[in-house]
């Protein structure tokens, strides 16, 4: 069973949609307290960084979700909700996020169009189990900032611009800058991919 | 960069029923906007728009439904649009599974409602619509509301340029002048608002052959390029037009 935590920021119901479509078992979760009712978390988000981390912050999800990685427990983030695993995000000021991951949210910079919105080509730079038997990569990124971060934890990058961190992971965390619930057959497979690596 | 270029269906639903496209005959389900959706996944379209034409409550009611129906299906983005007057009207759209809404004739009367839409939603879900018509006496592109019928006070640069910096994250700009005509985009007004903002620039009327998705593609900087009635026909798909801008050079999406 997998939980899909619910903080109030966003498009949940195509990630559900997505998960009942590949038949895995998910429930929507913000309680703290059952947490450990879930074998693997998924951290999805639109929005800002600011309001996601308070409301995180309301719900105690904030401590709870470090401390689920501390015990190697698998976390999944979805666009936003793979920005709130790193140290600061400087939209709008400076935000302080989960620190799971070493690095900072930047705005990307304005020699392209912003926000990044469309399918980009996935350029795969460290093996993971998430590519098994992936034929393309075109997945679909809605965003206007990235993570910049240790090169050594970028499983994909997306190129515009900058290298757009796309698969970023440490240890039983793995974050996805795009939408992979909104990828077509690719996202499919590698949200597949991920549930069958954590044994979900 | 490697962002290719977006092919975006767009399904006109009036009372719950797709009512462009009446050749679809073909097909099980001529007009059930959820089983084209869904077509049009299958076929490579990148993102879909649906432009909710209906005119009564009930109507709107259904779209809900049908916007419900169909995000659990399909796996790829869509936009809402037609209709959209508040933030509740918004927030029930994306609720309901939409992944943007498009706003036209509320955003021109309220330029407020863009930024409080993109402060609340994130600015990647609010998709400005920009209908526009040139004016050969002025010389310049004038913006209407109302699905044609009033002009606003403004031209199409200084209205671009203001959606942008009230927070849109998209420009839908569709070309009065070439809607219907199958005679290809209206470059020009691309070229124009593409060369004074910096967010993506979809545009829409006039597509009639794949030459013109090409021109459109490589003549201006234009993100995406939605058509309705070109998809609606059985000689041309999505795939075929795909097809032919690939072997063109055009980075498109390829499955």
């Amino acid at each position: 069973m997998i939980g899909i935590i619910d903080y109030g920021m966003g498009n949940i119901f195509s990630l559900q949609a997505a998960l009942n479509r590949l038949n895995v078992k998910n429930e929507l979760v913000f309680a703290v307290d059952k947490l450990d009712d879930y074998k693997a978390l998924m951290l999805p988000g639109v929005g800002a960084f600011k309001d996601a981390m308070i409301n995180l912050e309301k719900l105690g999800l904030d401590k709870a979700l470090v401390e689920w990685t501390t015990k190697g427990k698998p976390l999944l983030g979805i666009c936003l909700g793979m920005q709130l695993f790193f140290e600061i995000s400087r939209e709008y000021g400076n935000t302080k996020g989960l620190g799971l991951i070493p690095g900072t949210i930047e705005k990307i910079p304005a020699r392209v169009k912003i926000p990044h919105i469309g399918w980009n080509k996935l350029n795969i730079e460290n093996n993971h189990p998430i590519f098994k038997d992936l034929n393309q990569g075109y997945v679909y990124f809605v965003h206007s900032y990235f993570a910049k971060m240790p090169r050594d934890l970028i499983l994909a990058q997306a190129p515009y611009g900058v290298e757009i961190p796309a698969i970023v992971a440490k240890n039983n965390i793995v974050g996805m800058q795009f939408h992979p619930e909104k990828s077509g057959q690719t996202g499919l497979k590698l949200l597949e991919n991920w549930i069958q690596s954590v044994n979900a | 960069s490697m962002l290719t270029k977006r092919i975006i269906p767009c399904l006109d639903v009036k009372e719950g029923r797709v009512v462009k496209g009446t050749s679809f005959v073909e097909l099980k389900d001529a007009g059930d906007p959820v089983e084209l959706a869904s077509l049009y996944d299958a076929e490579g379209a990148d993102e879909l728009v649906f432009l909710d034409i209906s005119a009564s409550f009930e109507g709107r009611k259904t779209m809900l439904e049908i916007v419900k129906k169909t995000a659990e299906t399909i796996t790829i983005p869509f936009t809402v649009g037609g209709g959209i007057n508040s933030l509740e009207d918004i927030k029930n759209v994306l609720r309901a599974g939409a992944d943007k809404v498009s706003l036209n004739t509320a955003a021109v009367k309220n330029p407020e409602l863009i930024k409080e839409a993109a402060e609340k939603f994130g600015n990647q879900c609010i998709v400005v619509a920009i209908d526009a018509k040139y004016n050969a006496q002025k010389d310049m592109y004038e913006v209407y509301t109302h699905g044609g019928r009033n002009i606003a006070d403004f031209d199409v640069i200084e209205w671009a340029k203001k959606v942008e910096s009230l927070g849109a994250g998209e420009i839908l700009l569709t070309s009065m002048d070439q809607d219907g005509h199958k005679e290809g985009y209206d470059l020009k007004l691309l070229d124009l608002v593409c060369s004074n903002v910096s967010i993506p620039v979809i545009a829409s009327g006039g597509a009639g052959k794949k030459e013109d998705f090409y021109d459109a593609f490589t003549k201006t900087n234009t993100d995406a390029c939605l058509a309705a009635s070109i998809f609606h026909y059985q000689e041309t798909t999505i795939k075929k037009i795909k097809e032919y801008l690939k072997n063109e050079g055009v980075m498109i999406r390829w499955e």
